[in-house]
């Protein structure tokens, strides 16, 4: 493990290009990021604040600040940066390394419980599939919901990536362990 | 018959196919009307959400959007989607797999498992931008049966049809045209308002997060478009539509409120004005219900 901002650079480096991931380095503190978050208005997500924090290596602090996870990725401030820091894909690399130290909450999870149940974040359900008829559409659509062999590919992903093991998913319930409530089908 | 404007796969995701099946209708009727045809992409899965399974873990984002994108290229067609969520995913998956050599070997060594591959052969494509550049604007107007002349359009773009821009490819995203051009070949008005450009405040896992702080944002949104004097929103975003639609009945009865403001996905407005049913584009079976004026 290295300093915050060589995590960064490693780890988002590996999907986005080293040098996108570097472009943190030349944040001048501006705050223009802050100023057009549409978050910022309603919480206390302080944009400029979390590119501060990585730079001075703040891990605990900014793992563990809630606000951490209250941007939407719209990309706004991206867009305006005048220094051209990527800023939403070092937020989103930084919550993915939050992630892998545990901090992710239940119901972040459970999206991902959905995804190695169905492959959908947000399935059907028997009420949807009489709205679906009523349109004219075939009650369930052709996706890995419908076709277990298919859903058995996305699942081979997740097991691959470790994103099961991230969530603590227990593959006998279907379910993150420790929670046997409406678990199974 | 129409002529044929070409055969394209439909990305379905998980909102439009699951929640809101009358946004599928309403495109496929529509793009069906145009001469164009619609193909199913058998075994797709969750693009999967941008905003979620990007902030978590984007090792396991990128496969995954990466296989739903290997399915079209086996069928050999371009894909639309009528989700940013979708657009978002894919498209940008798509780019960084063309840009990066080694990530893409990467992520085909974990396809290799059950014998799929991406190889770059697609393109992903947003609804609206096939209703825009590939139907056209003048085809569109031919078909305008009621047109929409008395009804002014607050405009909600979502964020990711338009950003990153870099990777998009749509213009500038402070001054967006798109939606605006097909809002106005109905005969509609598009109305200036307050933090237009804002996002739904759903995205990025922040409705999961706090959903009562996402719905703030979204009630803060409608506000605006209700007092500059819109009749309805019209958006490109089918989750979008889940929280600017059901988010009314639920930010009625957290905040009090009795909200009950038109949303309709682009496909559903344009086919009101070609003289579909509300029923048949859907709109009957959502949370917000339509007034007489769209209906007329």
């Amino acid at each position: 493990m290295g300093t915050l901002y060589e995590d960064i650079v490693d780890y988002g480096g590996e999907v986005f290009g080293r040098e996108h991931m570097e472009t943190l380095k030349a944040c001048v503190q501006c705050g223009k990021c802050t100023g057009g978050c549409p978050s910022g208005r309603n919480t206390a997500l302080r944009t400029r604040k979390l590119m501060q924090m990585a730079l001075l290596d703040l891990r605990e602090e900014i793992f563990n600040a809630p606000e951490l996870w209250y941007c939407t990725t719209c990309f706004t401030c991206y867009e305006r940066c005048p220094k051209g820091v990527k800023t939403t894909d070092i937020i989103r690399t930084i919550r993915n390394l939050a992630a892998k130290e545990g901090h992710m909450s239940v119901p972040h999870r459970m999206i991902g419980v959905y995804v190695l149940k169905t492959g959908h974040a947000v399935p059907i359900g028997p009420d949807q599939m009489k709205l679906r008829e009523k349109v004219g559409l075939d009650s369930q659509p052709p996706t890995t919901q419908k076709y277990p062999e298919y859903l058995k590919e996305v699942q081979e992903i997740f097991k691959t990536t470790g994103y099961d093991a991230m969530i603590d998913f227990d593959w006998e319930t279907m379910n993150l362990r420790g929670m046997e409530k409406g678990g199974k089908k | 018959m129409a002529e044929s404007l070409g055969t394209y796969a439909y990305f379905l995701g998980c909102i439009t196919p699951n929640r809101y099946p009358g946004i599928e209708a309403a495109t496929k009727k529509i793009f069906k009307e145009f001469g164009i045809e619609t193909k199913e992409m058998v075994g797709a899965s969750c693009c999967p959400a941008p905003g979620v399974f990007g902030s978590f873990d984007l090792h396991t984002w990128l496969p995954v959007a990466a296989r739903n994108l290997a399915i079209a290229e086996e069928m050999e067609l371009e894909i639309y989607v009528t989700c940013n969520g979708c657009y978002g995913s894919l498209q940008e998956a798509d780019h960084l797999l063309k840009e990066h050599p080694n990530v893409k070997e990467k992520v085909n060594k974990v396809l290799a498992k059950f014998g799929r591959e991406y190889k770059g052969t697609t393109k992903v494509n947003h609804s609206i931008v096939i209703l825009h550049d590939v139907i056209g604007l003048d085809r569109l107007k031919e078909k305008i049966k009621k047109p929409m002349d008395d009804v002014n359009v607050a405009v909600h773009y979502g964020c990711h049809f338009l950003k990153p821009s870099e990777v998009r490819g749509h213009g500038s995203s402070e001054t967006p045209y798109i939606l605006e051009d097909l809002i106005r070949v109905t005969g509609a008005k598009d109305v200036d308002y307050k933090d237009k450009l804002m996002c739904c405040g759903a995205g990025g896992g922040n409705r999961t997060a706090d959903t009562l702080q996402s719905l703030e944002w979204t009630r803060q949104k409608l506000v605006n478009a209700i007092m500059a004097g819109c009749d309805c929103m019209v958006h490109p975003c089918a989750f979008c539509h889940l929280q600017l639609d059901r988010g009314q009945a639920e930010m009625n009865k957290a905040f009090g409120t009795n909200f009950n403001f038109p949303i309709l996905f682009a496909t559903q407005f344009i086919g009101l004005a070609m003289g579909m049913s509300q029923e048949e584009l859907g709109l009957d079976i959502q949370t917000t219900t339509m007034p007489e004026k769209l209906l007329k």
